[in-house]
């Protein structure tokens, strides 16, 4: 797969919920392409859609209209087991509050997405723990979560998004829980992968967050208010400022 | 792979499931507790069933045996003081029942004599029976050492006795009374043999047969020479006499299948002979029938009983479950952000049930096999455990995790991801 090819085509995703007696349009009418290797942050205030474009791109949920397309596959067809395995090798989450299994070790967390997968790959243990040393907890395998920092847990989270080399890396506010100097290394890291050529979005309502991406794509009342390029994001490259 | 997945959830499971030691072992405790009460039931009602039926075996499941009774008038008249009741079964009767009834192999007659038994400066009072030789073929009663009556005995009116075990341990604790002279009432009779002893009938319940703790047997003619047929019984300052030609007749049917008509054939001909209900017919196979339907209605109450508590336990490990999958959302929905299929949530959650239910059977199990052995040792009951209790508790136990596991597991798995990863 080469740079610039679609990973995540949305096509007038309107996604409508039913709140009481009315509706509210989530989405509306949103239409963007996200491309192999592209760092964007998406921004918006509280109720601009962005969360309901997370769990759309991370097909944990579906659109009430429009399609979406992961890596050329259209999940529109896609039974719920279907759409499970999609997401055990396509998506890589990373949360805000780390969502690690508590009675798994690191390593074992880090193989979370690959246990699910119908046929998984020979090497996901060896690629575990590359994936471990690559975030700096290589000799923390046997450790449960509780025993880790809040930003050595948001590594491990950070690995297991990558272990399955999925089409996109979505991070959901994952430095919202972190002091400012855990932050900035988490940032640093997502800078990294970016320059490894990793399709990173970055979902946050931290200007200076969302700064760090290459560009950012601002949500309104579920459309696209502005998209922008960050001069950071794109000087920086995989160093930090 | 499958099946490495299948360990490797087994394995997460018990992991999750130590995560809250102390609630997984009281879940097992409802399972644990009602699979070691089904086995341990089980084994005592089988035990105790056995042991009834064994006895009634040995009392000889093809006899009929037809008792003389005091009818029931007689013991209302206790104004005289002196009298000679005439009551039971005559000699006639036991001519009818060996020679004329269809189906009886043989029969033969007991009279029982009120007589103090002496060897020496010991004696006592067993039951003294006149009977004849066929007595011992037809009751299954073996010999330990000598000889029974004989035909030959019964021509000649000899003076010859049996003792059994315990009357012969009774009079001659050391040495065997083979021999010996015996004084019987006011009679000297030559032991000629002894019996083996005979595991005591229940003894809360008035047995059929014999009277086995005390027994002694001479020829019937003997007897009658000897001691007449009026028998005195001397009782609470007033004296009885009965007149009792015969104390009981055992009948051997030719087959099980003859023992009815034999049975149905001697109260027939007794309601007609007998103008009194001074008789009773016992029939052991009658008795053993009734003992298999009170074990087969024992065994339903049992497994109803058991039901109940395993559903009781059943329901709690579900309630439990229940618990787990709400205090386990957020990680429901981490696993399916991830990638697990419904499937895979249903199989973790079910697998943890399984283990529960499946540790708490086995645990049960072990608890099951331990009582019957307590009870045994410390309550003198006899037990049985059959190989297939143990199993069917294994196998129920499993069934109870899958059954009540499966609505839990249902539950989390189409929890929406959303809405569980936004859980808190």
């Amino acid at each position: 797969m080469s740079a610039g090819e679609p990973v995540a085509d949305l096509r007038d995703i309107t996604r409508v919920y039913r709140m009481g007696g009315h509706e509210v349009r989530a989405l509306d009418g949103f239409s963007f392409t996200f491309k192999k290797g592209e760092y964007w942050s998406i921004m918006g205030s509280s109720g601009s859609g962005k969360s309901t474009l997370l769990n759309l791109l991370g097909c944990i949920d579906r659109a009430t209209s429009g399609s979406y397309r992961v890596r050329g596959q259209g999940i529109e067809d896609l039974d719920d087991d279907q759409l499970s395995e999609l997401r055990s090798r396509e998506i890589g989450f990373v949360f805000q509050s780390y969502n690690l299994i508590p009675q798994l070790d690191v390593l074992e967390n880090i193989l979370v997405p690959l246990f699910y997968q119908d046929d998984p790959p020979a090497d996901g243990e060896e690629r575990a723990r590359m994936l471990a040393d690559r975030v700096g907890l290589g000799s923390r395998l046997t450790h449960k979560p509780m025993e880790l920092s809040g930003g050595q847990q948001q590594r491990v989270a950070i690995a297991r998004a990558l272990v399955n080399d999925p089409a996109i890396v979505l991070a959901d506010e994952a430095t919202g829980n972190l002091d400012s100097k855990t932050a900035l290394e988490i940032l640093a890291l997502f800078d990294e992968l970016h320059a490894e050529g990793k399709t990173i979005l970055l979902v946050t309502h931290e200007p200076k967050v969302g700064d760090r991406a290459e560009r950012t794509l601002r949500l309104r009342d579920g459309r696209i208010d502005e998209v922008s390029e960050n001069r950071i994001g794109l000087a920086s490259g995989g160093g930090a400022p | 792979m499958k099946r490495a997945s299948l360990l490797g959830t087994v394995r997460l499971g018990v992991n999750s499931l130590m995560l809250h030691k102390l609630r997984s072992i009281l879940t097992t405790l409802g399972v644990l507790f009602g699979v070691s009460s089904v086995i341990a039931m089980l084994a005592i009602g089988e035990g105790a069933s056995e042991e009834a039926q064994e006895q009634i075996r040995k009392l000889g499941s093809r006899n009929v045996i037809i008792r003389s009774v005091k009818p029931a008038e007689d013991l209302v008249r206790g104004g005289e003081a002196t009298r000679v009741s005439s009551y039971g079964l005559t000699d006639t009767d036991f001519a009818r029942v060996s020679e004329t009834f269809p189906g009886v192999l043989r029969a033969v007659p007991v009279r029982q004599l009120q007589q103090e038994v002496r060897l020496n400066d010991r004696a006592l009072n067993p039951r003294v029976l006149a009977t004849t030789p066929e007595y011992v073929a037809v009751t299954g009663r073996p010999l330990s050492e000598g000889r029974f009556i004989s035909v030959e005995d019964q021509l000649r009116f000899a003076n010859v006795c049996v003792l059994g075990y315990e009357v012969a341990r009774f009079l001659s604790p050391f040495e065997s009374t083979l021999g010996k002279r015996i004084k019987i009432g006011a009679e000297y009779f030559t032991c000629v043999g002894v019996l083996l002893p005979r595991v005591p009938l229940g003894a809360d319940q008035p047995q059929p047969g014999a009277d086995v703790t005390g027994e002694l047997f001479i020829p019937l003619e003997t007897g009658r020479r000897w001691f007449g047929d009026i028998q005195t019984k001397i009782r609470s300052g007033s004296r009885e006499m009965e007149e009792v030609q015969l104390h009981e007749i055992v009948a051997e049917s030719e087959s099980d299948e003859a023992v009815p008509v034999v049975a149905a054939a001697a109260r027939e001909m007794l309601s007609r002979q007998h103008k009194q209900i001074d008789y009773e017919v016992v029939v052991p196979l009658e008795q053993l029938l009734r003992a298999q339907e009170t074990k087969r209605i024992f065994t339903i109450v049992l497994s109803s009983i058991a039901a109940i508590s395993l559903l009781v336990g059943g329901i709690g490990i579900m309630n439990v479950m229940l618990a787990t999958v709400t205090e386990r959302t957020r990680e429901i929905g981490i696993r399916r952000a991830l990638g697990a299929k419904k499937s895979h949530i249903v199989t973790q959650f079910l697998v943890e049930t399984v283990v529960l239910s499946i540790g708490g059977g086995l645990l049960g199990i072990a608890l099951g096999l331990l009582i019957p052995v307590l009870v045994e040792r410390f309550a003198d009951m006899r037990t049985i455990v059959r190989p297939t209790a143990p199993l069917l508790a294994f196998a129920i136990s499993a069934a109870i995790g899958i059954v009540f596991g499966l609505y839990p597991a249902w539950r989390a798995a189409n929890m929406d991801p959303v809405e569980a990863l936004r859980h808190e």
